[in-house]
């Protein structure tokens, strides 16, 4: 890590998860009391400790409980099986990516729009907004009914709740960005007597790229959360939705807890590759290098 | 007052043919404090390859005027022409080139490709364009720096990029405003001698703001001074200095003289009261 982060960011990990073993301990507690009362065993208080850590359906698994149902579920399955968190996580990733490409192509439209043209940009930023106060989770299911009933099913509808989480911040940020250039470069494109489609390709849209990316970086997380709410109501029996769900039926507290960690790792990786993407782009449009 | 007594020798001693001519140009901004008298009762014309600089402190409207004859902005009563055309018509058939206080360089553009800019946009052939931007780099002794980009320049660089971005297309009249403002003193000295060079070998009409008064009587063979509110000019002043400038001009009697003419130009405009 850069700059000697890593002494801090490990400090602050093993304070997690010394605090998270602390945690299992006291939630763990009450209900190996009662069965221990019930056989009436009389463990030590150190073989009463690894029995919370050990319990196959714990209130709040041990770190390495965790660690070994995630590594077991990654690495030690086929891909192509239903335990395989590779194969869950892909599911919902493959909606995830389809979701956020429609997502950004829809909010660069509508910047587009509400920059250009006076009606769009007076009458739709309260809707686009009134959009995002909607609960998800109740919007959900009806966008799956709605689209089961017209004969769509499958990927289309969990990449369209991803859609509609989206959007949202690439239309602010794009507008935002469309906007940014400076008094004098529109001045300029004046002087030149440049129709608006110069204005356009030549100085709003380059103008707007690093907003795009910033926005961007807000989005895909967006749109993760968006797969995983839409796997939930749905019946769907992959991905990691379907697998936290299924996890919470059956009290598998272990697996809603690698499923957790599985989401976490997708949302780092597509956060940092777009994160990287952009640095590339903007260096290659000649951004001082940081 | 003085302002009213001062004869306007572009009146008497026409030139052959006028490039710019404006008669009681007046504009105002409405404001939230009232209006604003940018502009009021401006006439002045400017011939066919004079190099006019216009001084004054800010709000003198000096900018306003540069602005005025570049279709930026609109007047709010009076007449002015540019090429015998409205400064709209003759924005539409790029008659100036615009250099700006900041250079104004697309970022995200090389410096062959920030020159180019207005080449793509009024549709010039791509080998021409080549050819073109060659030829105005290296008039701003640029060449070799094609493929920087604008922050891995110097401010004055980025200024003479700037420049050669205003002559690229060959519009005969070129309007600056402050161009040199944000420089230091040492790179002014020296862009003005390259820009009076630059001048003599192009035989463009050059209008250039300023609020230096040095500047002023170094570069031009007529200088508009100007004072605020309302923005108005007070004195037309022909220069008597010969067309070869070496920069220790500055010292001789005649150079000081029309300094001083500048400056009582400037203190009957009450330029310099608070």
């Amino acid at each position: 890590m850069r700059g000697g982060k890593a002494i801090p960011v490990l400090t602050i990990l093993a304070g997690i998860v010394l605090a998270w073993y602390v945690g299992t301990y006291f939630m763990n507690a009450p209900f190996q009391r009662g069965l221990n009362d019930r056989r009436g065993a009389t463990p030590t208080f150190s073989e009463f400790v690894g029995q919370t850590m050990s319990q196959p359906k714990p209130t709040l698994p041990a770190p390495h409980q965790v660690a070994v149902n995630f590594f077991e579920n990654t690495f030690q399955r086929k891909v192509t099986s239903g335990q395989s968190l590779v194969y869950h996580s892909w599911v919902t990733l493959s909606s995830t990516l389809l979701g956020f490409l429609f997502g950004t192509v829809l909010g660069i439209v509508i910047a587009v729009g509400i920059v250009h043209v006076l009606a769009l940009d007076r009458s739709l930023m309260p809707w686009i907004i009134a959009s995002q106060t909607i609960p998800i989770l109740a919007l959900a299911p009806m966008i799956v009914v709605v689209l089961a009933a017209v004969g769509l099913t499958g990927l289309i509808p969990k990449a369209l709740i991803s859609t509609y989480l989206s959007f949202f911040p690439v239309a602010v940020g794009m507008v935002k960005g469309l906007r940014s250039p400076e008094s004098s470069h529109l001045d300029l494109m004046h002087t030149y007597n440049a129709s608006r489609s110069d204005v356009f390709w030549k100085l709003r849209l380059p103008a707007s790229v690093p907003f795009l990316f910033a926005s961007m970086k807000v989005a895909v997380a967006a749109s993760l959360v968006g797969a995983i709410v839409g796997e939930l109501p749905t019946g769907a029996v992959a991905g990691i939705g379907a697998k936290l769900l299924s996890g919470s039926y059956y009290s598998q507290t272990i697996e809603i807890f690698s499923a957790l960690i599985a989401g976490s790792i997708v949302a780092v990786v597509l956060v940092t590759t777009v994160g990287l993407v952009g640095r590339m782009t903007e260096r290659a449009m000649g951004a001082r290098p940081a | 007052m003085l302002e009213t007594k001062i004869a306007q020798p572009s009146n008497t001693r026409k030139a052959a043919e006028t490039v710019v001519e404006a008669s009681d140009l007046s504009l105002t901004f409405q404001t939230n404090d009232g209006p604003v008298h940018a502009l009021s009762d401006v006439s002045l014309s400017i011939g066919k390859g004079e190099f006019v600089s216009f001084i004054g402190p800010s709000g003198c409207g000096k900018t306003t005027f540069l602005r005025v004859i570049a279709d930026l902005e609109q007047p709010t009563s009076g007449a002015i022409s540019v090429n015998g055309m409205t400064p709209s018509q003759a924005r539409e058939n790029r008659a100036y080139g615009y250099v700006f206080q900041a250079a104004a360089l697309y970022p995200w553009r090389t410096i062959d490709r920030n020159v180019a800019l207005p080449l793509e946009i009024m549709g010039i052939p791509r080998a021409e364009q080549k050819e073109r931007v060659a030829r105005t780099l290296e008039l701003v002794n640029l060449t070799g720096f094609e493929k920087k980009f604008p922050w891995q320049l110097s401010g004055g660089m980025q200024q003479r990029a700037s420049i050669a971005r205003a002559l690229a297309f060959d519009a005969d009249l070129l309007l600056m405003d402050e161009p040199f403002g944000a420089l230091d003193e040492i790179v002014r000295d020296h862009l003005n001698e390259q820009l009076l060079d630059l001048w003599a070998r192009t035989n463009k009409t050059i209008c250039f703001v300023t609020h230096s008064i040095p500047e002023a009587v170094y570069l031009s063979t007529k200088i508009v001074v100007m004072s605020p509110r309302p923005g108005r000019v007070t004195d037309v002043i022909e220069s008597t200095l010969p067309a070869e400038r070496p920069l220790d001009i500055r010292e001789t009697p005649e150079f000081l003289a029309i300094a001083a003419r500048v400056r009582d130009g400037l203190r009957a405009g009450h330029s310099y009261d608070d």
